[in-house]
């Protein structure tokens, strides 16, 4: 197993874990700023995260979104690609499920897969422009994604309003029940959080992100466009394809991440103010866990337990939970930035060696 | 005909704010880096306004104080932007990567120091100073146009001049030949003894200072408050004007004025009989699809700055 090892080995895994302690600390920091108690805050997230099956439920509910999205982001970049679109296909994923699911009526063992299936196509298809306007017209995907992430939000909200809407409220009709996608034992056996078929779709998910990279053809076309379009080009590999494909089964990622906030989790779409941010946390998720797939499970269940717990600090100490998006924002500017941390640790390394030197003579 | 007179105004009240922006990047991307991150030095700029303006309202500046929330912007954004500088030009990090980063970071700073400050409230309290509008004698009074063009924020004859003296800036004075030529080769540039970390790091902090009174723009003049939606989108419209505008004060500013036309006309939709039956949500994504149809149309990508995008290692020439 050298990928394993390659994932455990020393260095790469140094960057991060200091990354992440910083980052605590920079939070730490923005809490004593504005008047808090940071030790207090941070005993309150864990006493919330582990304090009763419920709240452990509800993290795990909460963690499942990031894996989609993070490896929905970790896939493009293995591909050379910046997927910052994840979160309006996510929010197609939710709303290609929702038409299905309110509108059709069909037996359980129908309903639930074809709302699977739409919603991941919506989002596919959604990435797939992005993938086609950078592949045909050059048009810088980061950019083309963000304007679509916002026509994203304001078409979803259309397509509630229009034709889903419940009367007199501002959210859709509920979904069927031959739709949803509760798993009923389990959430009896968590005290009532709610607990779904998404969180095993999506370890499934992290599975097929390794075997379809690593162990196919295709995958080892895609990430050789990653490495070197140039090359890739001249070794006779079709790097426009490659690059819609690769945007296509990104977003179908975001968007089963997004299919599974509706039939597993909410059972309705709300008209939304702004879009549910989880696609931007998969940009956090990806980064900390370098593209990995053992890396973004392990990021996702981080920052996944940070946001949940945040409602914790702000019960038990009073902070207010935007103090997450600071410590997750600190984390991956040192991840992305990983020559700073470097330069940190290396009076501590050369002070090592000195010592080690000293012990020899 | 009062409508287009107010059309053109509002226009360019959205314009004013895009166009701080792209200048901003303009410069950034001029030296050389790519800055994805004006969207979140926009947010750090509406934030750092209205916190300024609001404490100097309260201490009893009065109408001067927007002026001070003006000057907050520009120091608040500055030292954003040299985040984004110390990791991509000293550490020579990944800069859309640290861009997008800066973007989370700024907007996670900007609301929960709201948070803390106004006792858990998601935004601001609602300002009572803001620009009022200025109208220039004479001019102001021509027909459709004087209403249109010539009774506008200060922010707008700010920006108008600063469009003249960005233009002068990159194309007639050997700061900007080096700036751009720091963008462009920046090995040849540091052959005849260009510092080009100095001048990326110019650039840069330009486009800290120019997206942050873009920020406060909006806050001053649109929405008299800072919330987490103040800024929607608009960092990354400014970025869409740059390229639309080749990387040209004059072009840039013209784009920026189309994008402003695309959100002013929300405001006007309910006013002309032809939109009336048209769903709001069709005007609120315009901006988004007519800039994304803009970008699919422009053509030209070799007039983006050569060397964007890639850290300067002096060891590798």
């Amino acid at each position: 197993m050298d990928t394993t090892k390659k994932i455990f080995n020393k260095s790469s895994l140094l960057v991060p874990l200091v990354s992440i302690v910083l980052g605590l600390i920079i939070g730490a920091i923005a809490m004593l700023a504005g008047g808090y108690n940071p030790i207090l805050a941070y005993t309150s997230l864990f006493e919330r995260l582990f304090g009763s099956p419920y709240h452990m439920g509800e993290a795990i509910r909460a963690i499942t979104p990031l894996i989609f999205t993070g490896i929905a982001v970790a896939f493009a970049f293995r591909t050379g690609l910046f997927n910052i679109g994840v979160e309006g296909q996510f929010v197609m994923g939710m709303t290609g499920a929702t038409l299905i699911g309110v509108l059709l009526d069909l037996p359980w063992y129908i309903h639930g897969p074809l709302a699977i299936v739409t919603g991941a196509l919506f989002g596919g298809l959604w990435a797939g422009i992005v993938g086609f306007l950078k592949a045909t017209r050059g048009v810088n995907e980061v950019i083309s994604s963000i304007m679509l992430n916002w026509t994203a939000l304001y078409l979803a909200n259309y397509i509630v309003a229009a034709f889903l809407l419940e009367p007199g409220q501002q959210k859709s009709r509920p979904i069927h029940a031959s739709a949803l996608m509760h798993i009923d034992w389990l959430i009896e056996l968590m005290d009532r959080a709610r607990m779904h078929w998404g969180t095993l779709i999506a370890l499934l998910g992290v599975g097929v992100f390794y075997l379809l990279l690593w162990r196919t053809k295709q995958g080892y076309e895609l990430r050789a466009v990653g490495h070197n379009p140039d090359a890739a080009l001249y070794a006779g590999m079709n790097v426009n394809r490659t690059i819609v494909k690769s945007m296509m089964i990104s977003g179908v990622f975001a968007g089963l991440g997004g299919v599974f906030e509706v039939l597993g989790v909410f059972g309705n779409q709300t008209i939304m103010a702004a879009s549910p941010g989880y696609g931007f946390d998969g940009i956090a998720v990806a980064l900390l866990g370098g593209n990995t797939p053992v890396g973004v499970l392990l990021a996702s269940i981080l920052f996944g337990g940070l946001s949940y717990g945040s409602s914790g600090m702000s019960f038990g100490a009073g902070v207010p939970s935007e103090i997450v998006r600071i410590v997750i924002g600190s984390v991956i500017f040192f991840v992305a930035a990983h020559g700073i941390v470097k330069y940190m640790l290396k009076p501590f390394m050369q002070k090592r060696s000195a010592d080690k030197r000293k012990e020899a003579a | 005909m009062e409508v287009w007179g107010q059309l053109i105004n509002t226009t360019l009240v959205f314009s004013t704010a895009l166009i701080f922006a792209a200048l901003g990047g303009m410069f950034s991307e001029r030296s050389g880096v790519v800055n994805i991150g004006l969207e979140g030095l926009m947010v750090s700029g509406a934030f750092a306004a209205a916190v300024a303006t609001y404490s100097a309202s309260e201490a009893g500046f009065g109408s001067g104080s927007p002026w001070i929330g003006l000057i907050a912007a520009v120091v608040y954004g500055v030292l954003f932007s040299l985040l984004h500088a110390v990791a991509t030009i000293t550490f020579k990090s990944d800069q859309t990567v640290v861009g997008v980063v800066i973007n989370i970071l700024a907007l996670g700073v900007a609301i929960y120091f709201t948070r803390s400050l106004y006792d858990g409230s998601v935004q601001t309290p609602q300002l009572y100073d803001v620009f009022s509008k200025v109208s220039i004698p004479l001019l102001s009074d021509i027909p459709i146009l004087g209403e249109g063009f010539f009774h506008a924020y200060p922010t707008t004859y700010i920006v108008a001049i600063l469009v003249a003296v960005s233009y002068f800036l990159l194309f007639k004075t050997p700061f900007g030949l080096r700036l751009r030529a720091v963008g462009e080769h920046p090995s040849s540039a540091d052959t005849v003894g260009i510092n080009v970390s100095r001048y990326r790091y110019i650039g840069v902090m330009l486009s800290g200072a120019l997206a942050g009174l873009g920020g406060a723009t909006i806050t001053l003049t649109t929405t008299s408050s800072f919330a987490y939606n103040t800024i929607s989108g608009q960092g990354f419209i400014a970025l869409a004007a740059l390229i639309f505008g080749k990387w040209n004060p004059l072009g840039l500013a013209g784009a920026a004025v189309f994008f402003g036309f695309a959100q002013a006309i929300r405001n006007f939709a309910q006013l002309f009989d032809w939109s009336k039956n048209i769903p709001t949500e069709v005007f609120y994504m315009l901006p988004y699809v007519l800039t994304l149809i803009v970008l699919a149309a422009a053509v030209g990508r070799s007039s983006a700055p050569s060397a964007l995008g890639q850290p300067y290692d002096p060891a590798r020439r």
